[in-house]
């Protein structure tokens, strides 16, 4: 008797917490340090938002590792609901089309309301096919802008961040006069010297629509705006107005170290520049040439989106459904953006950070949102869309090297790195045709 | 006098584990690389297709390749040569230490224990050109130390990161040989009269012969295959070129970059490398090898 009615309470509780169960949602992610603990704090909030489903933040490494586990766990079968991949593998994932399961497809079959028009198209255009129609749920983007020391530019007497090409060299010049040893670095120079350059003169990088109307697209980086800009920057290693700092963002110990008064860098790295100068920062917007455009077009992102992943239930892809608009509502854009320095996705994000009164509060941390909403993207400043890019990259910063070192010209340096990475466009090319 | 096994079956028997772990995890993968070269595929293994051998068309008719296979010898042989070389001195040395002796010798053994990634990052700060006490003491001595645009500067800079570690491997290599020396040979040599130098070059380098050789080996296919992580950490490759050995244009086309059929196609050729060194070696170089 005592032992039936035991038995009936634990068969009574197995019931219970099986009818209870959450379907359980893996999400593999690449966020680190104090952005991971943020990330773990958000599934936690959705998870006690509803009772349905379990979103399980995994922490699976750098941007690199997190994509190639995921890779490798999908050849394996045993692939996360959810994926954080970064901006140069969304071609990978896009042509990748028996693996991912495009946001836009998975909001319409599982019945969740979805207004592509109320996220910020520059930011989404980067996921988005040639249709428009979004393919992964952007989570943190950035975009690069020019921080300065005011200490220094005080120093100099010189009040106002330069806007332009021109006025970067006429204001080194006179920080130089003024003891400081040079002008400005830059971290990631593919993206910020080249990718973004192009983008905001609204010069191709890469034809076929930058590489968002076919895989046969073929590189136009070394055309003359850019070979142009280069060619400048080589100069200005030479007199000390640029110093090259590394492939990526190493060059931010000399701008804390006072050594360079600028510093072109993503706005995400706002936070950290925040923490670590012990002077007076400004910031401003990446600077244009004048003369090259009448208005300079909005600057491409960096960062990374959210891809859905084939092979899980259909219940599991509502719990999906459901959490990437959670992480699309106003609020939590909101606390992520203003805790990151990662740009909102949303009108509604921006809007509701400007309410609350953080830009007035941060100065600087708006301008990479105001930089990014300028005009409508147009073909050349929507993204890039290249197979083979971190290799392609990794040519890019090769050939710059050689034009910093001063051992070779800028045109023949572009020539060969758009020769080199089409090779690379077309090996990838034949791999997913 | 040969001892025989009463049956055929128990010697395979007892041979057995070893041959599984090998035929696992060493012949398995190298039978999938080699499949692998022939093969063009997309990341997800979707789509494969037989392309012959078009992977090695492509990396032998690349120039920058063979300016990659410079590097990795002139890396691989700098690290073997300085690790050794620095290992060997340390080790004479703690081999007179009297006093204190264990606490040395543990000290020195301690940088073994630091992952490769972190001795480069650790290596990395040092010689840091804005920030690293080396680069800046450099500064101060005369020397415009920038790896991020020198590229003799970058290469000794992943020279020194990588062979770091590896003197403390040696290091232990080279005392236990040292220790293995009759005292009564060097008793022998002092008292017809040779100086400490000569005694080193004439008595124990050569009866330390087995011992150099096998490091020889042991460091060069540490330099081949196990330094992309303290380059990744250190230098990338860059500049331009300057440090992207064999392998670690391995590990970025491969798993940086998912290009799996060309970095398959360059396993498969570091493999033939290595295999072909260790040929030259036990052939050429251990013929001078004294074993007692």
């Amino acid at each position: 008797m005592h032992n039936l009615k035991l038995a009936s309470v634990v068969v009574g509780l197995a019931m219970a917490s099986s009818g209870f169960a959450a379907t359980q949602i893996e999400w593999w992610h690449a966020m680190g340090g104090a952005n991971g603990e943020k990330v773990d704090e958000m599934a936690k909030a959705f998870n006690d938002s509803q009772s349905d489903y379990e979103v399980k933040p995994v922490y699976k490494g750098n941007y690199t590792e997190t994509m190639t586990s995921a890779i490798a766990a999908f050849r394996a079968k045993q692939q996360p609901a959810i994926v954080q991949v970064f901006e140069v593998g969304t071609a990978s994932m896009m042509a990748a089309k028996g693996a991912i399961y495009p946001v836009y497809q998975l909001m319409k079959d599982s019945g969740q309301p979805f207004d592509e028009s109320v996220y910020l198209s520059a930011v989404t255009g980067y996921y988005s096919n040639s249709e428009g129609q979004m393919l992964s749920m952007p989570f943190n983007s950035s975009t690069p802008v020019l921080y300065y020391n005011k200490d220094l530019f005080k120093k100099a007497g010189i009040d106002q961040a330069p806007k332009t090409w021109q006025e970067v060299e006429s204001v080194a010049k006179k920080l130089q006069a003024s003891g400081v040893t040079c002008g400005f670095t830059t971290a990631w120079q593919s993206w910020v010297q080249l990718e973004n350059l192009s983008a905001r003169h609204n010069v191709p990088f890469a034809t076929l629509e930058n590489g968002f109307a076919g895989v046969k697209t073929e590189l136009t980086f070394n055309g003359p705006l850019q070979v142009a800009h280069i060619e400048k920057m080589g100069e200005w290693q030479k007199n000390g107005i640029f110093s090259y700092s590394g492939r990526t963002n190493d060059g931010a110990a000399k701008f804390y170290s006072q050594e360079c008064a600028m510093f072109t860098e993503s706005s995400a790295g706002y936070a950290g520049i925040k923490r670590n100068a012990t002077f007076d920062f400004g910031v401003s917007e990446l600077p244009y040439w004048e003369g090259k455009v009448q208005q300079p077009s909005n600057t491409i992102i960096g960062g990374a989106s959210l891809w859905v992943l084939q092979g899980h239930s259909k219940e599991e892809y509502k719990g999906v459904a459901s959490f990437l608009s959670y992480l699309s509502k106003a609020s939590v854009q909101a606390d992520w953006h203003q805790f990151s320095g990662y740009l909102p996705i949303t009108k509604a994000a921006y809007d509701l950070t400007k309410e609350q009164g953080f830009y007035a509060a941060n100065p600087g941390t708006e301008t990479g949102v105001m930089q990014m909403t300028t005009g409508t993207p147009t073909a050349n400043t929507k993204g890039l869309r290249l197979g083979n890019f971190v290799q392609i990259r990794g040519i890019i910063d090769e050939a710059l090297e050689s034009v910093w070192s001063g051992d070779v010209d800028a045109q023949t340096a572009l020539n060969t790195a758009v020769e080199r990475g089409n090779a690379q466009l077309r090996r990838f090319e034949k791999a997913n045709d | 006098m040969t001892v025989t096994f009463p049956q055929k079956g128990l010697p395979w028997l007892l041979l057995l584990p070893q041959l599984l772990i090998t035929a696992i995890f060493f012949l398995w993968p190298a039978e999938q690389a080699l499949e692998q070269a022939f093969y063009q595929e997309d990341a997800f293994g979707l789509s494969r297709e037989f392309i012959g051998l078009e992977n090695f068309a492509d990396l032998f008719s690349n120039p920058l390749y063979y300016q990659s296979i410079l590097t990795t010898l002139v890396f691989s042989f700098s690290v073997a040569i300085v690790g050794m070389s620095v290992a060997l001195l340390l080790a004479v040395m703690a081999d007179r230490v009297i006093r204190g002796k264990l606490a040395y010798q543990t000290l020195l053994i301690w940088p073994y224990a630091v992952a490769p990634a972190l001795a480069g990052v650790l290596w990395w700060i040092l010689f840091d050109p804005s920030m690293g006490p080396i680069a800046l003491w450099l500064k101060s001595a005369g020397v415009d130390w920038n790896h991020y645009l020198d590229g003799s500067q970058a290469m000794i800079l992943v020279v020194i990161a990588s062979t770091w570690k590896q003197i403390s491997y040696n290091f232990l290599f080279f005392l236990a040989g040292l220790q293995a020396v009759p005292r009564s040979l060097i008793e022998a040599a002092a008292i017809d009269g040779a100086s400490p130098f000569k005694r080193f070059w004439t008595i124990v380098f050569p009866l330390l012969s087995p011992t150099t050789f096998f490091l020889l080996v042991v460091n060069l296919v540490y330099a081949f295959f196990e330094t992309f992580g303290v380059i990744d950490a250190t230098t990338k490759g860059g500049p331009g070129q300057s440090t992207t050995t064999l392998v670690y244009k391995v590990f970025d086309d491969g798993f940086v970059g998912l290009d799996l059929g060309g970095s398959a196609a360059q396993s498969v050729v570091l493999m033939g490398i290595v295999g072909l060194m260790t040929v030259i070696q036990f052939r050429f170089i251990e013929r001078k090898v004294q074993y007692s």
